[in-house]
């Protein structure tokens, strides 16, 4: 392309006024900004210090937990769906006959290895009886590869911690099963 | 034997508190750096093995350990004696302007210690060539940068070699017309002397000479390299300029050196345009008998001085953009020399008039008291027709994309 092709578009520069050519407004705005700024309250969350303010805890994406029904069994049902989804192919789900009349199928293990996760949440959305979900525990760490592979018992723990501040989405129809 | 142990007592403190105070004020840089941008900045680490945190001052320890624990590596297509040189060459440099600048006014004698005189708070007190040693030295330092990009064997490095030489020779000029009021004023160039001639007459060189002062401190930015005039090292363009080839301790010799660079600028400011030690009503003039008590209220007004110029220039590295290298260029040598020429016309004429044996004493007679705001009118009219000039004269084409207005085939300089 060149200088003259038709498609370019020419700005005219903007007619600077007499105290613009002295540099002055430039300059004493861009002190003023800074010093502004200098002053302002600071936006840095101190870690250790202070916990970070999750403004909506039901959308955020942490570290997942399986939900309970009624009767404190696993909610899930094996479908597999979650594990379909999964784009990181982070869950692992061996499925069985289900003890219980009310379903067929239930989960005899379930595994999410959170390193592999990418907590992108479809496994949330593809669940059809909403048994796996995201909560919003940030600071997840482990001191070994083995250790950060959550099964069935650890993930239902997780559900068990945080289920009083962190109600079950689909608690408003909590007769489904 | 005091004749040798009191400058080599004063080169110790002076080398000590130069390099503490250099590694202080790049903590204090990160921290005024994370304010302007509204974040916190290093706050953690203290006493180390505590959680005493102290609001971070334990980090120039922790980065100075940090460095020195870094591999010292050498790249192998260096030029590997000047590679070596050049933060050697610059360090001191940096470093050996601190024997004529001034940390104070004088100490009262120490009989006990067998020094009946004075002490001068400076390392070479009756050094009558000061300020051209000052400037002498700031040259050296710009070899160290020429140096360094140079021997490194670099593209990046070449590149911003190649700028601070252009950059820091166009502005020595105006830096030094900058100066040449105040030397004039004064009749000397020592640096105490002129801080005694600001605390005598009571009247700061910032207050008759703004113009002067304004020079010298743009000057004085594009000296150190400080942004706006950061060329030489532009992380955006150049990597890391002259020192991109470097690591380890040598690396910190560079930045140390740059960082005592805008020291002994702030120190200069100060010294030179801001009355030095001096604060009315409160140290007193250069023929105050000194005291102990008196002698740490100057060393503090000075270096409250020094502090508030340095916080600007930490302030000013966050307000402005970079300039471009020709804007650069176009601003030492057709704005800042001419206006510095100007200047010390204007005030060459001036101190002339003012002076008694010439004028016959007429401003005195006439003014009396009124004197001294007489002397720093035609400075500041002086600043406001020299802003005036260079609004006035501005190109009305600043813009330097290829022209669409003009048919360039149809032109003759086409044929």
């Amino acid at each position: 392309m060149k200088a003259d092709d038709p498609r370019i578009h020419w700005i005219a520069e903007p007619k600077l006024g007499l105290a613009g050519s002295m540099y002055l407004p430039l300059v004493v705005g861009g002190l003023v900004t800074t010093a502004k700024h200098l002053l302002s309250p600071k936006v840095t969350v101190s870690y250790p210090d202070q916990e970070p303010e999750i403004a909506n805890r039901s959308i955020y994406r942490g570290v997942h937990r399986l939900n309970r029904d009624g009767q404190g069994r696993v909610k899930c049902v094996a479908c597999f769906l979650c594990a379909t989804a999964c784009p990181a192919h982070c869950i692992d789900i061996v499925g069985a006959e289900s003890p219980w009349p009310d379903r067929e199928k239930y989960p005899e293990s379930f595994t999410i290895d959170e390193l592999r996760c990418i907590y992108c949440g479809m496994c949330e959305e593809a669940c059809p009886v909403d048994a796996i979900e995201l909560t919003s525990l940030y600071n997840l760490t482990g001191r070994s590869r083995e250790e950060m592979v959550f099964d069935k018992e650890k993930l239902l723990s997780v559900y068990d911690a945080t289920h009083k501040q962190e109600p079950m989405r689909s608690a408003a129809h909590k007769g489904a099963p | 034997m005091s004749l040798l142990l009191v400058p080599l007592v004063k080169i110790a403190i002076i080398l000590f508190g130069v390099m503490t105070a250099a590694a202080y004020f790049v903590l204090l840089e990160r921290r005024v750096a994370a304010w302007v941008q509204d974040r916190r900045g290093p706050n953690r680490v203290g006493i180390p093995g505590t959680n005493i945190r102290l609001f971070g001052l334990g980090q120039p320890l922790a980065d100075g350990l940090k460095m020195i624990l870094k591999e010292e590596y050498t790249p192998a297509h260096v030029d590997r004696g000047l590679y070596l040189l050049a933060p050697l060459v610059m360090m001191s440099a940096a470093l050996a302007v601190f024997a004529v600048i001034p940390c104070g006014s004088t100490l009262p004698p120490i009989p006990a210690l067998g020094l009946q005189e004075p002490i001068a708070m400076l390392v070479a007190p009756s050094f009558d060539v000061g300020m051209i040693y000052v400037f002498a030295l700031s040259s050296i330092a710009v070899y160290g940068v020429i140096l360094g990009g140079w021997a490194s064997n670099s593209k990046y490095s070449f590149l911003g070699g190649l700028r601070s030489s252009a950059q820091l020779i166009a502005y020595e000029l105006p830096l030094g017309l900058g100066l040449l009021g105040v030397v004039l004023a004064t009749g000397s160039l020592r640096l105490d002397a002129i801080v005694a001639e600001q605390a005598n007459t009571g009247v700061w060189f910032a207050l008759s000479q703004p113009l002067g002062m304004l020079i010298f401190m743009i000057s004085a930015f594009a000296e150190a390299a400080r942004l706006p005039f950061d060329l030489p090292e532009c992380e955006q363009e150049l990597v890391g300029g002259y020192h991109t080839e470097y690591a380890g301790m040598k690396l910190v010799v560079f930045l140390t050196a740059e960082f005592i660079h805008m020291i002994t600028a702030s120190f200069l400011i100060s010294i030179l345009f801001l009355g030095g030690w001096h604060f009315w009503g409160l140290t007193g003039n250069a023929e105050t008998p000194i005291t102990w008590t008196l002698a740490a209220i100057r060393v503090g007004v000075l270096f409250a001085k020094v502090f508030a110029v340095i916080f600007f220039f930490m302030m000013v590295r966050w307000s402005w953009p970079r300039f471009r290298y020709d804007q650069l260029l176009a601003l030492a040598w057709k704005v800042l020399l001419p206006l510095g020429l100007l200047n010390l016309v204007v005030l060459a004429i001036l101190i002339e008039v003012q002076h008694p044996q010439v004028a016959g004493g007429w401003l005195d007679e006439r003014f009396g008291a009124g004197r001294a705001v007489v002397s720093w009118l035609p400075g500041w009219l002086l600043l406001v027709l020299a802003f005036m000039l260079v609004a006035w004269l501005r190109p009305i084409m600043t813009d330097n994309r290829p022209r669409t207005d003009v048919d360039l085939l149809d032109s003759p300089l086409q044929e």
